[in-house]
């Protein structure tokens, strides 16, 4: 391949530049994406968008010519869309798999555009591109009509805070420029939109490929009288007077030098700020005054929404990252328990009662689903109870976190009304959350402070709290290693008590059945009971065949430092359905029980346990020995067990 | 979401908490320093995030030991004036086998003395996020990228299954092994870059501007003639041209373009008329389609 080197065109005088940089100065930024089903044309688009701006270089034209041979859909024509699918497996695959970012200005505005995937299966690249915009493009073609990807996408812009769309009937030179199909169209957008909350709504009949109403107006649809795509996206207003919102600063990073220096540095989320201004802490209500606003080209004598700051305060208030500074007259709520609306990502279903990860822009902590409360169906906007939250689906819960958080309703404040969900395990994005508001019993129920505490209740019976967790496939041995375990405690004087899982499903778990969602709330029922046993001062024994990791992580966390054991029955399947006590592995390798851990229901075996018992080959007694020696050998023993050695 | 800030205010703001969020939620990061003019924005913007503290990390530069000798100079120049931490590496085992651009070709050399020396370094410091000063207007699989972008234990980024990104809510969650690759310039384009450059003075290696360089004409780019390991091949004159660098790299793969733009205002007014992009100008880009996508793949910034 020859290619002649370039040679720059004539220069600009430089006053010229000047005035040019002048005028992008001022220039405002709009965040865009295109969304819609499948082959709606929304790469096509967006290439058109560039082309016709011209932001597209030679080099780039060339290799799109060659592309366009190579892997067009368009005939002898350019493939535009080619310009922004960029990964190898969507051009050869002719298919959008993840959100692009493009950039392109005109005289009067800078735009930054998401190009996001149809595709159902890539609906959280869609929510991606979706987060950080102002205005969707909702693309649909002429042919087809309202689609279901076309309700998907519009439900999570709503959701994701977009308040303005752009109706873009597409192809409309495939269904001869009629305006009847336009209006059909753009009638059953409205009447299905109308709860969505969309300010504007702004349909314009258009051909990306040959350009009809993108940046020039079409002569072919005469009856439309409205503006061009271009026209509208440069004029059309989406301020968020964030501004004028109450102050509200998430910490992001304690900045500490040196001892003469603690800064608390993050991006003002709404609101603004000056020295001397009163702030509170939101967490523990300590209130200070704003002292310095830090600045690397000198100290500022205010800052507001969006800029990222250094704020220095008069008192040393005790604050870390995760808290908030906020106005005095306009705190934001703090709780640990509230309503959201869930957008889930995750092939793993979303389940009530599993912990996840809970992050704001700042702040971390662990949350549980208390409540699915329902699913929207994309359709219809019908609720439907729903047990898990799959791939794609909109729901609404009730969440549960570990530590207060403080937060806005979404809805008033797009940055402290926000979260993600992270898998404990593979550290996966799972979900998005919009919080609708908080719960009142969280805000009118408080601890009540005992004051009988949990060690004078374990002083009195000579002993130290503990849980022994037993996990292992059914027929593992647990339940008969648990009940000897016990007896030898028992014999030394210790205060006891098993919960079996067989047992507790004949009362407290009575209503729970063994679909996943059944089996994780069955685990932090046990755990919470567990728990308040070992808080009045007994060593519990829990036989559990208890599957999942997420869920003994769970029961861990809850459990104080040290108190949690967890003792991995560890019997091959095959010996345990050779075993089958109760003639359960036969009826479920038949197919007679359904969701059989082992058999059509995953057993996820512990990596690091603190007690191994490998059961083939001993006996029950043998590895109650192996129990006491992992006891004995304990230097905590002698610490905390106080009296008796031992337990 | 818009409030009275500009353009270039929005941009210098979310990068600042990019920087923030890393030096908040990693325990080892450093920042990719490549001594071009996006890696002088990056420096800049890491010393504004931090004031007045020092960026909390290490500066690392992967030297191909084929950088044009004013980069070197300029790099040791600017960690002297700033005071931070520069970390060097070399693939010694690409110097032993005498690996070159001239010789191996643009791919080999790359993956070698670059892609494979950069795991190296890596692995060598056990960083968990590595800043890099890429931008998605420069490519059409960068365009694709997330600012947080999770690599494996083996420095692998798998394109076609990346953590979603919402808001300005990063997942920095990762297992011991597996890294970040992170992005702040994700969002800003290349006149962005000038414009920052020329409204904060910032600093950046003078093969930018145009002037008087000896240079050879091959496979139709202009390549300055560095040093002496560049033989003339039959036919071959050096030059002196008027010319300036749009981008930079190892100087034997960097194509140089005809100019007298010796200012910042200049430069601009240049990019303004521009009808190519500025990766032009890179060999490595253009050996095959999707290269740059395998190179990120492989572990390529």
């Amino acid at each position: 391949m020859t290619m002649r080197h370039i040679m720059a065109k004539s220069l600009a005088p430089t006053d010229g530049v000047r005035e040019y940089l002048a005028a992008q100065e001022k220039k405002s930024l709009l965040r865009f994406l295109t969304c819609g089903s499948v082959d709606d044309g929304k790469s096509t688009l967006i290439g058109r968008l560039l082309s016709d701006t011209k932001q597209i270089f030679e080099d780039q034209l060339a290799a799109l010519e060659r592309d366009s041979r190579k892997h067009g859909t368009t005939g002898d024509d350019i493939d535009f869309a080619l310009l922004v699918d960029g990964l190898e497996a969507e051009r050869e695959q002719g298919i959008t798999i993840d959100v692009a970012y493009r950039f392109f200005a005109t005289p009067k505005r800078k735009f930054i555009v998401a190009d996001t995937p149809g595709h159902e299966q890539y609906t959280r690249n869609m929510a991606t591109g979706a987060s950080t915009a102002d205005l969707a493009i909702v693309l649909i073609d002429a042919r087809q009509g309202v689609l279901r990807q076309t309700r998907r996408h519009s439900i999570i812009a709503s959701l994701l805070g977009i308040r303005h769309i752009v109706l873009a009937v597409n192809k409309i030179d495939l269904v001869g420029f009629d305006q009847a199909v336009f209006d059909r169209i753009v009638e059953d957008y409205r009447q299905f939109s109308r709860d969505l909350g969309f300010q504007t709504i702004v349909p314009i009949p258009m051909s990306a490929r040959y350009g009809d109403n993108v940046t020039g107006r079409s002569d072919k649809t005469e009856w439309y009288s409205g503006p061009t795509l271009i026209e509208h996206l440069e004029t059309v207003s989406v301020d968020e007077a964030v501004v004028e919102l109450p102050f509200r600063f998430p910490v992001q990073y304690v900045n500490r030098p040196n001892l003469d220096f603690r800064g608390f540095a993050g991006t003002i989320a709404s609101g603004s700020v000056a020295p001397g201004d009163e702030v509170v802490v939101a967490k523990s209500g300590k209130s200070s005054r704003v002292k310095r606003i830090v600045s690397y080209g000198g100290d500022l004598a205010q800052a507001a929404a969006g800029q990222a700051v250094t704020l220095v305060l008069d008192d040393e208030v005790e604050i870390s990252r995760g808290n908030m500074l906020v106005s005095p007259a306009a705190r934001p709520q703090v709780a640990d328990q509230f309503a959201a609306n869930i957008v889930w990502f995750d092939e793993h279903a979303l389940l009530p009662g599993r912990s996840y990860i809970l992050r704001t822009e700042t702040d971390q902590t662990s949350a549980t689903v208390t409540d699915l409360k329902y699913r929207i169906n994309v359709n219809d906007f019908a609720h439907e109870a729903a047990k898990s939250l799959e791939m794609n689906e909109v729901g609404i819960c009730n969440i549960s976190t570990r530590t207060p958080i403080a937060f806005d309703p979404f809805a008033e404040n797009r940055t402290t009304g926000a979260f993600i969900l992270i898998d404990r395990i593979s550290n996966a994005t799972v979900g998005a959350g919009m919080i609708l508001h908080s719960l009142r019993r969280a805000e009118n129920i408080h601890w009540q402070s005992l004051d009988v505490g949990k060690h004078v209740r374990a002083d009195m019976k000579n002993q130290r709290p503990a849980v022994f967790w037993f996990t292992g496939l059914s027929g593992s041995g647990k339940s008969t290693i648990a009940n000897l375990f016990e007896k030898k405690l028992f014999a030394t004087g210790r205060h006891t008590y098993i919960l079996d899982g067989d047992n507790v499903r004949h009362g407290l778990n009575r209503d729970l059945g063994f679909t996943d969602a059944d089996r994780v709330e069955n685990i932090r029922r046990v755990a919470e009971v567990a728990r308040l046993m070992a808080d009045a001062g007994l060593i519990v024994i829990v036989s559990f065949i208890s599957p999942f990791s997420a869920e003994r992580r769970m029961a861990r966390e809850l459990m104080a430092d040290g108190e949690f054991i967890e003792v991995f029955v560890d019997t091959p399947f095959e010996e345990c359905a050779r075993r089958d006590p109760k003639g359960l592995y036969a009826r479920a390798l038949n197919g007679e029980i359904k969701n059989f851990t082992g058999v059509d229901s995953p057993y996820e075996a512990p990596e690091n346990p603190e007690i191994h018992l490998r059961t083939l080959g001993k006996s029950a007694e043998e590895m109650v020995d192996a129990l006491e020696h992992w006891l004995n050998e304990r230097d905590i023993a002698e610490d905390q067990y106080d009296s008796g050695g031992g337990i | 979401m818009t409030t009275a800030l500009t353009h270039l205010q929005r941009l210098e703001a979310e990068s600042i908490h990019v920087f923030r969020e890393v030096a908040a939620a990693f325990t080892k990061p450093v920042m990719l320093y490549s001594v071009g003019k996006d890696s002088s924005v990056l420096m800049h913007l890491a010393m504004k995030a931090f004031y007045p503290a020092k960026p909390p990390f290490p500066f690392l530069h992967v030297d191909t030991t084929w950088k044009f000798r004013e980069m070197i100079a300029f790099r040791d120049q600017m960690a002297q004036k700033l005071g931070f931490d520069l970390l060097v590496h070399v693939n010694e085992d690409g110097v032993r086998d005498n690996i070159n651009p001239f010789d191996h070709g643009s791919n080999t050399h790359t993956h070698v003395m670059k892609t494979v020396a950069l795991r190296q370094a890596l692995d060598k410091y056990g960083f968990d996020a590595a800043f890099g000063g890429a931008r998605r207007d420069e490519e059409k699989s960068r365009a694709k990228e997330r600012i947080f972008s999770f690599r494996n234990a083996q420095h692998v980024w798998d394109p076609k299954n990346q953590r979603p990104e919402m808001w300005k809510i990063f997942n920095t969650r990762i297992a011991s092994g597996e890294s970040i690759r992170v992005f702040p310039l994700s969002n800003w384009t290349e006149l962005d870059i000038w414009q920052y450059i020329l409204q904060e003075s910032i600093p950046i290696v003078p093969l930018y501007f145009a002037k008087e360089r000896p240079v050879v004409e091959r496979d139709g780019m202009l390549i300055l003639r560095d040093d002496e390991r560049m033989k003339l091949r039959p036919g071959e004159t050096v030059e002196n041209r008027l010319v300036r660098f749009r981008t930079l790299g190892c100087y034997p793969l960097t194509g140089a373009i005809e100019s007298n733009a010796d200012t910042l205002e200049a430069i601009v007014g240049e990019m303004l008329t521009a009808r190519t992009s500025e990766r032009q100008g890179r060999l490595i880009d253009r050996d095959e389609a999707g290269s740059m996508e395998k190179k990120k793949r492989e572990g390529y910034f």
